[in-house]
């Protein structure tokens, strides 16, 4: 039977891997991230795993190391945040080419300059075309329960593409919170034993990985590759489905709480979400129809499954926890508009970027947004498409 | 090359390769500018050139000499002549567009007799 502990999110990753206990963890320490490892590094010295830990002197190498233990044929887990992330660049797009199903821990936060050690989502934004599968998290239950699912979604045959489980930095990883912690055994059975398909280290069938593609493979190779990735999306579906059996707590692609008639619709990721739900609560209370859809896979982005969630709104705002950087607006606003475009309902969509380098997001900022919706509802006019939650100045 | 090219629903999983060694079938060749031609009357067998050679492009009999150069897959990088100990060299390089349409022995006199 599992049992209800109170720890932080970077302890529910950490016992997450201690239970999955893969073949390798090749990490290194950056905040918000640093507790992960240094609490595998515990459970090893104290007998509580067996995983061959492999202390690396950067990010880039510690990818690189994931890489070739994946390779070999090992279930191989890493964590990381920020510039440590990107660090990792160019080994990420070699994890997911090469079809390795590393599951990676990230406790989101944002870019320098300037220095910040807070949290955002600008890593995790940043790398939302590197070929993985992204699960985002509102709180420390589901940064455990996702990187286990990770496992086996990453896994699976027709999927074979690395995944991470992002969570907040700080807000989720340093904040302790009450969750469940499943019973070893139990994970241990959730998860499986991993077979690879192509393992180096099977001598009687050698095989090269990391070979060149030239131009009359590559883009065979990249499509391929593509495919795995888009299978993942169903078998996110079904993987949260087993999950819900086994411990109760069933996943899918997203969240929709209280939008089944929802007009006034936040669409957010990460812990902004547990805010977002106590503002929700209380304007309906008050009768008015607010909804929120909790985005849980960012990458597949579940186009068309999150558009028909929006049927029912008026007006809906989407908040992201990064800089728009030059674009129409944020990375979550871009796709969920584009995705409403072909749908029979196309409310105005307005974007707010909100907690970046950890700015703190209250419910008077929620409450704001909600009522920009209903004024937008009411008068069908939208002065501002972007703007700024909790910035001093106005923007725009 | 000689395989087939396959459709993006039929290649093997990740760039994987179950065929280790297939290299050999992709003919570098034609990539380089320069090629080294080889002086088997001065060449020593010292082999720096094998060792050296990152193309695994010089050539080897059976009796474990160097017995020339594989101008499918040499690239014209020059290492071997670089390494090469003797004095005067036994490799030297030559531009590819001056040995268009020559054989080997002809360029061998042109190259070592100046």
């Amino acid at each position: 039977m599992g049992k209800k502990v109170a720890l932080t999110g970077n302890e529910a990753a950490a016992h997450a891997i201690r239970q999955i206990n893969p073949d390798v963890v090749a990490a290194f320490p950056i905040t918000p991230s640093t507790p992960i490892p240094q609490n595998v590094a515990q459970f090893i010295a104290d007998g509580k795993m067996d995983t061959e830990l492999v202390t690396v002197e950067s990010e880039h190498s510690a990818m690189s190391a994931c890489v070739g233990a994946a390779a070999a044929g090992g279930r191989v887990m890493t964590a990381t945040s920020a510039n440590g992330y990107a660090l990792m660049w160019e080994i990420l797009y070699i994890a997911s080419g090469s079809r390795l199903p590393i599951v990676m821990a990230v406790a989101a936060r944002a870019l320098s300059a300037p220095l910040n050690i807070h949290g955002d989502h600008s890593d995790i934004m940043g790398g939302r075309d590197t070929g993985w599968i992204q699960l985002v998290a509102e709180n420390s239950q589901e940064t455990y329960d996702n990187l286990i699912q990770a496992i086996k979604i990453a896994e699976n045959k027709d999927v074979m593409t690395p995944a991470l489980g992002a969570f907040d930095g700080f807000n989720i990883s340093h904040a302790i919170e009450i969750w469940e912690l499943e019973d070893d055994n139990k994970v241990k059975e959730f998860v499986g034993e991993y077979t690879p398909l192509y393992p180096l280290l099977n001598t009687k069938e050698p095989v090269t990985h990391g070979a060149w593609a030239p131009p009359d493979w590559y883009f065979e190779h990249k499509m391929n590759q593509l495919e795995g990735l888009l299978n993942a999306k169903d078998v996110v579906v079904k993987v949260g489905k087993e999950f819900g059996s086994a411990f109760g707590r069933e996943y899918g692609l997203y969240e929709a709480y209280k939008m089944d008639d929802a007009e006034y619709v936040i669409v957010a990721m990460g812990s902004v979400c547990g805010t977002t739900k106590d503002v929700v609560d209380s304007l309906r209370e008050n009768g008015v129809k607010a909804g929120l859809l909790k985005v849980r896979l960012f990458r597949p982005f579940p186009y068309k499954e999150l558009a028909d969630a929006l049927s029912s709104a008026k007006a809906i705002a989407v908040l992201d926890r990064v800089s728009p950087a030059g674009a129409q607006g944020g990375a979550l606003f871009t796709e969920i508009r584009s995705a409403l475009y072909d749908a029979n309902n196309r409310p105005p969509v307005i974007n707010y970027t909100y907690g970046l380098g950890g700015r703190d997001t209250q419910p008077q900022h929620i409450n704001s947004v909600y009522d920009k919706l209903k004024t937008i509802a009411e008068t069908g006019k939208v002065d501002k498409q972007f703007d700024c939650l909790n910035l001093r100045g106005t923007w725009g | 090359m000689s395989e087939k090219l396959l459709n993006w629903d039929e290649v093997l999983i990740g760039g994987a390769i179950k065929d280790p060694g297939n290299s050999k079938s992709y003919e570098t060749g034609s990539w380089r500018v320069e090629r080294p031609v080889w002086n088997p009357e001065s060449c020593i067998q010292c082999m720096f050139c094998w060792v050296y050679c990152p193309d695994s492009s010089i050539l080897v009999d059976e009796n474990g000499k160097m017995s020339g150069i594989d101008y499918d897959h040499c690239k014209g990088c020059g290492i071997c002549v670089e390494q090469c100990p003797t004095k005067p060299k036994s490799l030297a390089m030559l531009l590819e567009a001056d040995a268009k349409g020559k054989s080997e022995e002809d360029l061998r006199k042109e190259v070592f007799s100046k």
